[in-house]
């Protein structure tokens, strides 16, 4: 992916971020880049900033410093209706899921189909169901019965749900927090699968993870985090597990021979 | 679909036709989805209990007048209060306020003589003031519904007595506002209305069915569909035959089961519904898609006090009267009762207004056929409460195993 990214911008970029929460340097001088059709894991252990990073993106709170880029424009993102209006989907550890309600309703919620008017709109469940199958379809995800409530569902369908709910609208980046950490075996290789498919149709997908396994299974540079700075991004086929602990827990400070190989953009 | 899912031995296949329904009917109870089952079965058992043990007093024409009277004005108000019930909020005022409406309309036609028009217009606008200024408090300052309303409860009391003056009853004489229950439809006008009420009921759903056919989306067996309108077709007309060999259908009770068809379409096919389900479900999960949380929870209190306010309003036209005890008593127990009782879960996002409907003909039956016994009220009050009770312990157990079988 990544010679492939050479040459092109990347869909989403931040340049020299930083936030402070009162006496606390959260994140200093951040740089991060994410391109249509890879998959980067950001990865750091805890209080390395991820989640903020996250939150920023998905415009919660904005960033003291740095610049934001979309597609090489520069944007300001200040809330979430920015990061959604730019096409940045963020899909949370609590799925953010309604139990009560089904299959269809959940990946429509917030944006139902029919006739204008806003609220007083109709929905019309027959568009948004034909299309609500068709989008699992092509995920290859699993549920017996779209029209069944999201209660019924087993973890990794729920997961997939969420994940899918963030490819219905014009979504190009997708964030994923911890996607896997609550799963089975054999839920966390559908959920991945599932992560691969969306590079497959050309997403720009963040994966956040603790699981190193995962992290290796799918993604194509891996973005270390610690202490709110950025280590490095490596190109994820050539780092070792070992090395990548080492960089997150602070026992290695870089790569030798290697040092940020895979920053997209650094050298041509 | 089918294409989802061949590789999955967990999936359970919809086997086909009316054996295969069954079977996935029985599995939808055992998961806790179990929609209005209970509520039938219940409603079948009370209406044989009572037309033995009253010896066919029960279901005779008069009675049925006189049950559908009866439960017009409560089950308006339950109606707001399945809208409040499915936000998993409570609304203690639902009682009270129908009386405040009722009485502020009494004395804008009574004492101040204002046509009938301004003071049905008054009136409901001191629900929907009322919804508004609650909605408003438990959004803005994040206070549980519980003790807004229940504030509420004592302080709109205190504002009924004080617009009702020193003389503390009102009686109503002007025609058009009695006439709101006291107007009879009979023959061609009460088939007509019951024609457009099965059009909507038994009509709509079979062509939701051609809709979805047509589109290629699976669809349960036709023979459910039918069967199932068949069925309603079958009970509403039987109660119009029953209702039209007496006075007829009361003008109240088009007024309630048309407010039911309204709001159901609202819930049903309105975006606006769909959040108020959401918001129900998961309040969070609704935010983050974008629902505006507070502004759609202040909205249904407007609604639910709107309605309570209507429902006092047939209250007063069917007495005739507005007294210091309006909207108090049993009214709010009754309009929650009804509520939990249709099948609408305490605990939100669970429920249709149809539960209004059936709830109340459940609660106003037993009431009624207890009258007809000649039960004393320590009695009746006590089976009331169980019945209560036992609506909303079937709706926890299940919920319980919706979850255990959740995973």
């Amino acid at each position: 992916m990544t010679t492939a990214a050479q040459g092109r911008k990347p869909l989403l970029e931040l340049q020299g971020i930083s936030k402070r929460f009162g006496a606390v340097q959260a994140l200093s001088d951040i740089s991060f880049d994410v391109f249509e059709r890879e998959v980067v894991a950001l990865v750091g252990d805890n209080g390395a900033g991820k989640s903020t990073l996250v939150k920023l993106i998905s415009g919660i709170y904005p960033a003291d410093e740095g610049t934001f880029l979309w597609e090489g424009r520069p944007v300001t993102v200040k809330s979430p209706n920015d990061s959604t209006a730019l096409g940045i989907a963020t899909v949370y550890q609590d799925l953010a899921l309604c139990d009560n309600l089904d299959v269809v309703a959940n990946l429509y919620l917030g944006r139902e189909a029919g006739t204008p008017g806003g609220p007083l709109g109709l929905m019309n469940e027959v568009e948004m169901e034909t299309r609500a199958v068709e989008v699992l379809r092509q995920l290859s995800v699993k549920i017996p019965n779209v029209r069944i409530p999201i209660a019924s569902l087993s973890g990794g369908q729920r997961q997939s749900v969420a994940v899918a709910r963030s490819v219905m609208g014009k979504n190009r980046v997708v964030f994923l927090d911890e996607p896997t950490a609550a799963l089975g075996v054999a839920q966390t290789k559908e959920v991945l699968e599932l992560v691969k498919r969306l590079r497959e149709q050309g997403l720009g997908v963040v994966i956040i993870s603790h699981n190193m396994v995962d992290v290796f299974e799918v993604a194509d540079r891996i973005c270390v985090l610690r202490l709110g700075r950025r280590v490095g991004t490596y190109d994820a086929r050539k780092v070792s597990r070992e090395q990548l602990v080492g960089l997150m827990t602070g026992a290695l400070t870089g790569i030798a021979g290697a040092p940020g190989a895979a920053e997209a953009g650094a050298e041509p | 679909m089918s294409s989802t899912q061949e590789n999955d031995p967990r999936v359970i296949r919809e086997q086909a036709g009316l054996r295969g329904f069954f079977a996935d009917y029985r599995r939808r109870i055992a998961q806790g989805d179990i929609g209005q089952l209970p509520v039938i079965v219940g409603l079948v058992a009370i209406a044989v209990i009572f037309q033995v043990s009253s010896k066919g007093v029960f279901l005779d024409s008069f009675n049925l007048v006189n049950l559908t009277l009866q439960m017009a004005a409560v089950g308006t108000i339950s109606i707001g209060v399945v809208l409040i019930l499915l936000l998993g909020e409570i609304d203690l005022t639902a009682g009270i306020v129908s009386g405040l409406c009722a009485a502020v309309m009494a004395v804008l036609s009574v004492n101040m003589q204002l046509p009938a028009p301004v003071a049905l217009l008054g009136g409901t606008l001191t629900g929907t003031a009322v919804g508004l200024f609650q909605g408003f408090w438990i959004t803005r300052f994040g206070i549980p519904s519980f003790v807004v309303t229940l504030a509420g409860l004592i302080g709109w009391q205190g504002l009924l007595l004080y617009v009702l003056g020193p003389r503390g009853t009102i009686n109503l004489n002007d025609k058009t506002i009695t006439g709101l229950a006291g107007t009879f439809f009979t023959g061609a006008t009460a088939y007509a209305l019951a024609a457009l009420f099965l059009a909507y009921v038994a009509g709509a759903p079979l062509l939701a069915y051609r809709k979805r056919q047509r589109a290629g989306l699976s669809v349960p067996p036709l023979m459910f569909v039918a069967i199932r309108a068949v069925i309603v077709t079958v009970l509403v007309l039987g109660a119009v035959v029953k209702l039209d060999s007496d006075r007829g259908i009361s003008s109240s009770v088009v007024i309630f089961v048309g407010l039911i068809v309204l709001m159901d379409w609202v819930l049903r096919r309105m975006r606006f519904g769909r959040m108020v389900y959401a918001i129900g479900g998961n309040a969070e999960a609704a935010r983050r898609a974008g629902i505006p949380v507070k502004t759609v929870r202040t909205i249904v209190f407007v609604l639910a006090s709107t309605l309570a306010g209507w429902g006092g309003i047939l209250s007063a036209s069917r007495g005739l009267a507005v007294n210091q005890s309006a909207g108090q008593g049993a009214v709010l127990l009754n309009a929650i009762a009804a509520a939990v009782v249709g099948g609408t879960s305490l605990f939100g996002g669970r429920g249709t207004v149809w539960a209004a409907l059936l709830g109340i003909i459940v609660i106003q039956s037993i009431s009624n056929g207890m009258d007809l016994l000649s039960l004393q009220p320590s009695i009746k009050f006590m089976i009331t409460g169980g019945v209560l009770l036992t609506a909303v312990t079937i709706d926890a157990v299940l919920r319980r195993g919706q979850r255990a079988s959740g995973r």
